[in-house]
């Protein structure tokens, strides 16, 4: 033991060695193998610390049902506010990565998804924690994980910089388009009701505009003294995720949820590894399903995890042992739900879209820092953006060796009262949006918010267009405005907003993502309203 | 009042509530000047304002799908734990001192909420003890590592 241990300390300072000298030669880098020059940061003790810290913090938070991913990356950017901008986007990115994964533990052991992600994680992978096969299926849930995630952030890594190259040729009626795109194509996909999502958007862009004019300086829909500065975006994204999960938990009761945590047998990871091997087909469909998902903006690693499983399903010659506990719906459904994290962020980092409500909240995280994403962000701060995105690829391997050994401590944290965790959270969010800028404003607003979207909610109204539409409504107007103003010393509007091929083809998007999800909600509506009458 | 139309009640108040708003923010839009710095919200309170409306007499029809409401089983467990949350937000926090209107808001609805019988000795230890054990963490977390100056008042 003594002896392999050595070996890796070895063999670690030569990979360290060599790393630091390839990030001293980075000054002459660039290109498509841009990213190895930056690898060397991702070593340094603070960040690689934080790297370590935000992975295992991550897969317990993960496991924990009734904490989100976005959550808890939203009550985490208080925390980086003294960090440097790679350092925060380090902890906020490895806390991003393993929430996903931590989610399987609940949702194996448990029953609970500890995110919406892990929702087709419970049908293959609870059915063998059944069986008694909880560590096999924790194993091999972990290493497709791993090979999905490490997939998807390959992809970030060869998509992001060519797509920041060609966002450098849009003008501010493309950046207006491409916002307004964002927040369409989250309001229609991600909500159940198309107006209701879209609403929920519109919703964001208005509460975007409180506070003075950036021009003019005049004073816009300020009715509470609190509203003066505008709405803090990180107080905001707390409050709308954080607060309406405590009143749900409120309105649950002093209910015992009666979850029992399935026992937990030794399983020798060797054989997980050649059972993953053998199950090539489940992690291919699973990896390329979640890579594809995860770039389309607002389509979440729910529908991934799902999508993968049914088609694993449909492919595979042992379709009826399909949620009884075989092992690849769990490697299809896990494989899928980490693959598209990388991914998800290519919208982010090249076009400023945040391809899903954690990519916003990790935006927030970009622009408390002065940093906007896109061309500046890689030519301007290539350190950040690659220390970053490389930490991601380091952090998918330290979340599958981690996961394997914290799986049983996540799995007795998943078990904590809901009552505990309400209060946690309550406490977290207002100290948390407290230390922004110090100031009460923030946590009235933040708790106005959190309270508000609790009851839209129940109401089929949802959160991420909401924020979409309160991050991305400032780079709407400012484009919108700066478009104008060259509209009107030029063409006129209606030639410089709605010409040009690539304004036609943001239009375009944007009215087909409305009408495509309006057609499913129809379809699906007509399909209940048929097995409703079957019934 | 029957049981089927309280949801539809609510989702009449609901979505009226939000086009209210959407009015309100129409009509400050279209009047308020300087008109310039008016123009962003013009555009999107023209949309904002019709959704709002057409959600608003879909539910008066009854026609909403989405969205369950409600129920007063859910309410009646939410509303002392929400009381408790807004009152130690805004006044507790600002009145008592940051840490000690958490840490009561902490135990109370620790206590309100936990599963554990009321009447042993022992999970009244126990809330106390997690109640202690969560302080310490934020005052660490907060006061300690990232210096953060809280309101202090009238006591800590």
């Amino acid at each position: 033991m003594r002896g392999v241990f050595q070996r890796f300390m070895k063999t670690f300072a030569k990979l360290f060695s060599l790393l630091t000298v390839l990030s001293q030669e980075r000054a002459s880098a660039g290109g498509a193998v841009e990213f190895i020059f930056y690898f060397g940061d991702v070593f340094t003790p603070v960040n690689f610390g934080l790297l370590l810290l935000g992975t295992i913090g991550g897969l317990i938070l993960g496991a924990t049902p009734g904490l989100s991913p976005t959550m808890a990356v939203a009550l985490l950017i208080p925390f980086t506010f003294q960090l440097e901008a790679a350092q925060g986007l380090i902890l906020l990115g490895a806390a991003y990565t393993s929430t996903v994964a931590g989610g399987a533990v609940s949702a194996i052991l448990l029953k609970i998804p500890g995110a919406p992600a892990n929702i087709a994680t419970t049908l293959d992978g609870h059915a063998m924690a059944q069986k008694g096969e909880g560590a096999r299926a924790l194993q091999l849930s972990f290493l497709a994980s791993a090979v999905g995630g490490i997939f998807g952030v390959l992809l970030l890594i060869f998509l992001t910089p060519v797509l920041a190259r060609w966002a450098l040729a849009f003008g501010p009626s493309h950046l207006f388009w491409l916002a307004i795109l964002g927040v369409t194509v989250i309001g229609s996909l991600d909500s159940r009701s198309v107006v209701k999502g879209l609403l929920s958007g519109c919703i964001g862009l208005w509460l975007a505009t409180i506070g003075f004019d950036d021009i003019m300086g005049a004073q816009r829909f300020i009715f509470h003294p609190s509203l003066g500065g505008g709405i803090n975006i990180i107080a905001a994204l707390i409050g709308l995720f954080a607060i309406p999960q405590v009143i749900t938990m409120f309105a649950r009761g002093r209910r015992q949820d009666g979850a029992e945590v399935m026992r937990v047998q030794k399983h020798p990871i060797g054989a997980a590894v050649s059972e993953l091997l053998r199950n090539r087909r489940a992690v291919g469909i699973g990896t390329m399903t979640g890579s594809v998902i995860g770039l389309i903006p607002g389509v979440g690693g729910q529908i991934a995890g799902l999508v993968a499983y049914d088609q694993s399903r449909k492919f595979s010659p042992d379709r009826e042992k399909f949620g009884s506990g075989h092992p690849e719906g769990l490697i299809a459904a896990e494989s899928a739900n980490n693959a598209m994290v990388g991914p998800s962020l290519v919208p982010l980092l090249t076009l400023s879209i945040p391809g899903s409500p954690t990519a916003a909240v990790l935006l927030g995280g970009l622009l408390i820092h002065g940093i906007f994403p896109g061309t500046d962000l890689f030519d301007n701060h290539p350190d950040v953006a690659w220390t970053f995105i490389n930490s991601m690829l380091i952090g998918q391997v330290l979340m599958c060796i981690f996961g394997l050994y914290v799986a049983g401590l996540a799995a007795r944290v998943a078990q904590v009262p809901q009552s505990v965790m309400a209060a946690v959270v309550l406490g977290l969010a207002v100290f948390g949006s407290y230390s922004v800028q110090s100031s009460m404003g923030d946590v009235y607003v933040m708790a106005g918010l959190g309270v508000m979207m609790y009851f839209l909610e129940r109401f089929g109204f949802s959160a991420a267009p909401l924020v979409l539409g309160l991050i991305l409504g400032p780079i709407a107007e400012a484009n919108f405005i700066q478009g104008s103003m060259i509209a009107n010393a030029t063409d006129g509007v209606m030639p410089y907003f709605f010409g040009g091929s690539l304004n036609i083809f943001l239009i375009a998007v944007v009215i087909a993502s409305v009408f495509y999800s309006a057609w499913m909600e129809l379809r699906s509506r007509r399909y209940t309203s048929k097995e409703e009458i079957m019934a | 009042m029957s049981e089927m139309s309280l949801p539809r009640v609510q989702h009449i108040i609901g979505s009226g509530i939000v086009a209210a708003v959407g009015i309100w923010v129409t009509y400050v839009s279209y009047t308020q000047q300087p008109s310039e710095a008016f123009l962003f919200p013009r555009l999107i309170s023209t949309v904002f304002v019709v959704l709002a409306l057409w959600t608003f007499f879909k539910a008066c029809l009854g026609r909403t799908r989405v969205g369950n409401g409600i129920s007063a089983r859910q309410l009646t467990n939410l509303l002392p734990g929400l009381v408790i949350a807004l009152v130690y937000i805004f006044w507790a926090a600002r009145g008592l001192g940051f840490y000690t209107a958490t840490a009561i808001a902490f135990f109370i609805l620790l206590s309100l909420y936990d599963p554990a019988p009321h009447g042993l000795v022992k999970s009244w230890v126990k809330r106390v003890i997690i109640t202690a054990c969560f302080m310490a963490v934020m005052y660490g977390l907060f006061a300690v590592l990232l210096k953060v100056y809280t309101p202090r008042e009238i006591l800590f």
